[in-house]
């Protein structure tokens, strides 16, 4: 008996937490599928409209910014590549340098990790105006390149691989140099399907803080062509039931990005047990 | 030159540890060759000079014909059997055993056949497509063999890879590497720290000691014939027993007990040591035995028990005869087989 009073109780407060975190979202969501005179004369909504097609397609395909050149589409294309090549690119920066970590003699090398890994006390606010003008002077202000490569080497994820690797038997390695396999075949054929799992959780991780990416997009594109869904968020204008609809859109991507990963992610793990 | 070839091989590691000292050996082709030696004593060091896992801070090593100091691991042609497998762990067992063959761009169909081979000879082939988690111990333990048999390589290298296996598997993976390296007559070096495995395995053995190999020679033949107070210790279970005693004109007084008539010109303070087996009971006895205890092991019996003196002694007899405990024994050395060694050299003296 006591039990079950317990058990309710912590499902009582769990299920409080859920409606916390819910409610507001879901009030957004309900809100964006009325028209706006419904919203300013009624306030916020708890229950569905019928105007969901008619505000999500009209931001989606509206032409924001000052200069009127971008529409939400476009938004959502640039934050993809830019989360996208995030991900990637940091991810295969962080294998590789983990590996030379790890593997190479490299004098120091605990030393040089130490280094690599205070960078994470520095944000990126911090290095912001040097990093600008470096990508000024490289002529890559206002591209892909400029949005995504400085942002790209991840101490996070280093330390992530390196950890990993670092438990990963001597035997192995000194097995497969038995079987002829040189240094870069062992990073291919060994190393990164070890790290299978982990690879996977980074990039989720990694696409996620590159799709979040506020203040540097923000800088680096002055050109409305380049602008990501979390600046449009900003500079969204409009009635309140298209941002309300922009703010619901925004969230797809990284929710997404983490139901299709999750089921290699849970597979793998399973796979190797 | 014979096959494998070392000479004057020397291990320095970073941290200054010596773990080789001046080292010569040679192996012949075909031969099956076994270090042994306690914890520590430098067995894999050597071990892993050869397979080039290991620098060599100095000396040669040849192998077949080639010196080999700073060639690659990758392009010895050598291959090892760790202690604990290291199969890889993400490929299935028909990989493991392919993978060192996809490496140097052998066909496929070459590769399925000799896997194929391997894999009958090793008797894993219902194994081929599960992971190495999937199989037991000795079935590992097969697989490590077959990577290793699978690429036809110049020479075997086994680092203690029986020792994660249960008693029994033990002696039966240990007939069986026996029998594959007969069948398949390539140049083995194995390692152990288990002096019945090294018996039973040899053609010949290499006592090693503190980083120098105490003694080279056919297992009988250290068995019979021990150069030092390590390798007489060593070799033999149970082991040998050690007596403190003295010679003087070629009379060796021991612990309760005198041998006279000696062959050695040796002078001072000795070890005298007998083998358990090399006692039996008589009349005019030399050593005197009260027994504390009995192992009946079915053929043998060994008999452990003091001297007058409180010192341990251990006799080895026939299963059928009944020793209780308690009793009193006079035993007498068989045919003189003793040993006398310089106490403080260790070296064998008679
Ligand atoms: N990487 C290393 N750095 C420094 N010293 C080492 C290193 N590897 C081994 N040693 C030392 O070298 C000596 C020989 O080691 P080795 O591993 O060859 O012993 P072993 O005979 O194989 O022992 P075991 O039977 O326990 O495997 C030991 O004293 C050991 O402490
Ligand atoms: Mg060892």
């Amino acid at each position: 008996m006591t039990r079950f009073i317990t058990s309710s109780f912590s499902h009582l407060i769990l299920l409080i937490g859920i409606l916390i975190m819910v409610v507001p979202v879901w009030m957004i969501f309900a809100s964006s599928t009325h028209t706006s005179s419904m919203i300013n004369m009624n306030g916020l909504q708890m229950f569905l409209g019928d105007s969901f097609y008619e505000n999500y397609l009209r931001v989606l395909l509206y032409q924001g910014g000052f200069f009127k050149e971008i529409t939400a589409l476009k938004m959502f294309f640039n934050s993809f590549i830019m989360a996208t090549g995030v991900a990637i690119l940091s991810v295969v920066t962080s294998l590789m340098a983990a590996y030379a970590l790890v593997y190479y003699r490299i004098k120091y090398a605990t030393l040089l990790f130490w280094i690599i890994f205070i960078t994470i006390l520095v944000p990126l606010e911090l290095r912001i105006f040097p990093t600008y003008s470096v990508m000024a002077e490289l002529n890559l202000v206002n591209s892909y390149f400029g949005l995504i490569v400085p942002i790209s080497a991840s101490a996070i994820a280093t330390l992530f691989f390196r950890q990993f690797y670092k438990t990963v038997p001597d035997e192995l390695l000194e097995s497969a140099k038995l079987d002829g396999a040189n240094t870069w075949r062992f990073f291919v054929d060994f190393l990164i399907p070890l790290s299978k799992t982990m690879i996977v959780a980074m990039l989720i991780f990694m696409f996620v803080f590159g799709y979040n990416q506020y203040l540097w997009p923000l800088l680096v594109t002055t050109s409305e062509q380049y602008w990501t869904v979390v600046m449009g968020l900003k500079m969204m204008s409009g009635s309140i039931v298209h941002r309300f609809a922009f703010v619901m859109m925004s969230m797809v991507p990284p929710i997404l990005i983490i139901i299709v990963l999750q089921k290699y992610f849970i597979k793998g793990v399973f796979q190797d047990k | 030159m014979s096959f494998l070839d070392l000479k004057n091989v020397t291990k320095i590691y970073p941290n200054g540890t010596k773990a080789v000292h001046e080292t010569s050996l040679s192996v012949d082709e075909g031969e099956f060759m076994v270090f042994v030696g306690p914890s520590g004593c430098g067995k894999s060091t050597l071990l892993r000079m050869v397979a080039g896992l290991e620098d060599i801070t100095e000396g040669d090593i040849n192998l077949d014909g080639k010196l080999i100091n700073e060639v690659d691991p990758s392009e010895r042609d050598v291959a090892m059997v760790f202690q604990n497998y290291a199969l890889y762990p993400h490929m299935n067992v028909y990989n493991n055993l392919a993978y060192g063959l996809k490496n140097r761009g052998i066909d496929k169909e070459t590769i399925e056949q000799k896997v194929n081979d391997a894999a009958k000879l090793l008797q894993i082939s219902d194994y081929l497509q599960r992971k190495p988690s999937m199989l037991s111990g000795g079935q590992r333990q097969r697989v490590a063999m077959g990577r290793a048999i699978v690429r036809n390589p110049k020479i075997f290298l086994f680092d203690e890879p029986l020792s994660n296996l249960d008693a029994k598997l033990r002696i039966q993976m240990r007939l069986e590497i026996k029998k594959l390296q007969q069948k398949v007559g390539v140049t083995s070096i194995f390692v152990t720290h288990d002096q019945v495995e090294a018996m039973t395995l040899a053609d010949r053995l290499a006592v090693i000691n503190n980083g120098i190999i105490e003694q080279l020679g056919t297992p009988i033949e250290i068995y019979d014939n021990p150069k030092s107070l390590f390798v007489a210790g060593f070799i033999g279970s149970p082991q040998m027993n050690f007596l403190d005693g003295n010679i003087k004109n070629k009379t060796l007084s021991a612990e309760g007990f005198e041998i006279k008539d000696i062959d050695s010109d040796f002078e001072g303070e000795v070890k005298l040591g007998i083998r358990p087996e090399h006692l039996s009971q008589s009349e005019n006895s030399l050593i005197n035995l009260k027994v504390d205890l009995v192992e009946q092991l079915g053929s043998d019996n060994l008999v452990y028990g003091q001297l007058k003196n409180k010192k341990d002694f251990c006799y080895r007899c026939p299963g059928n005869l009944t020793i209780e405990k308690g009793a009193d024994l006079s035993l007498n050395i068989e045919n003189n087989k003793y040993y006398i060694f310089d106490k403080s050299t260790g070296k064998r003296v008679n």
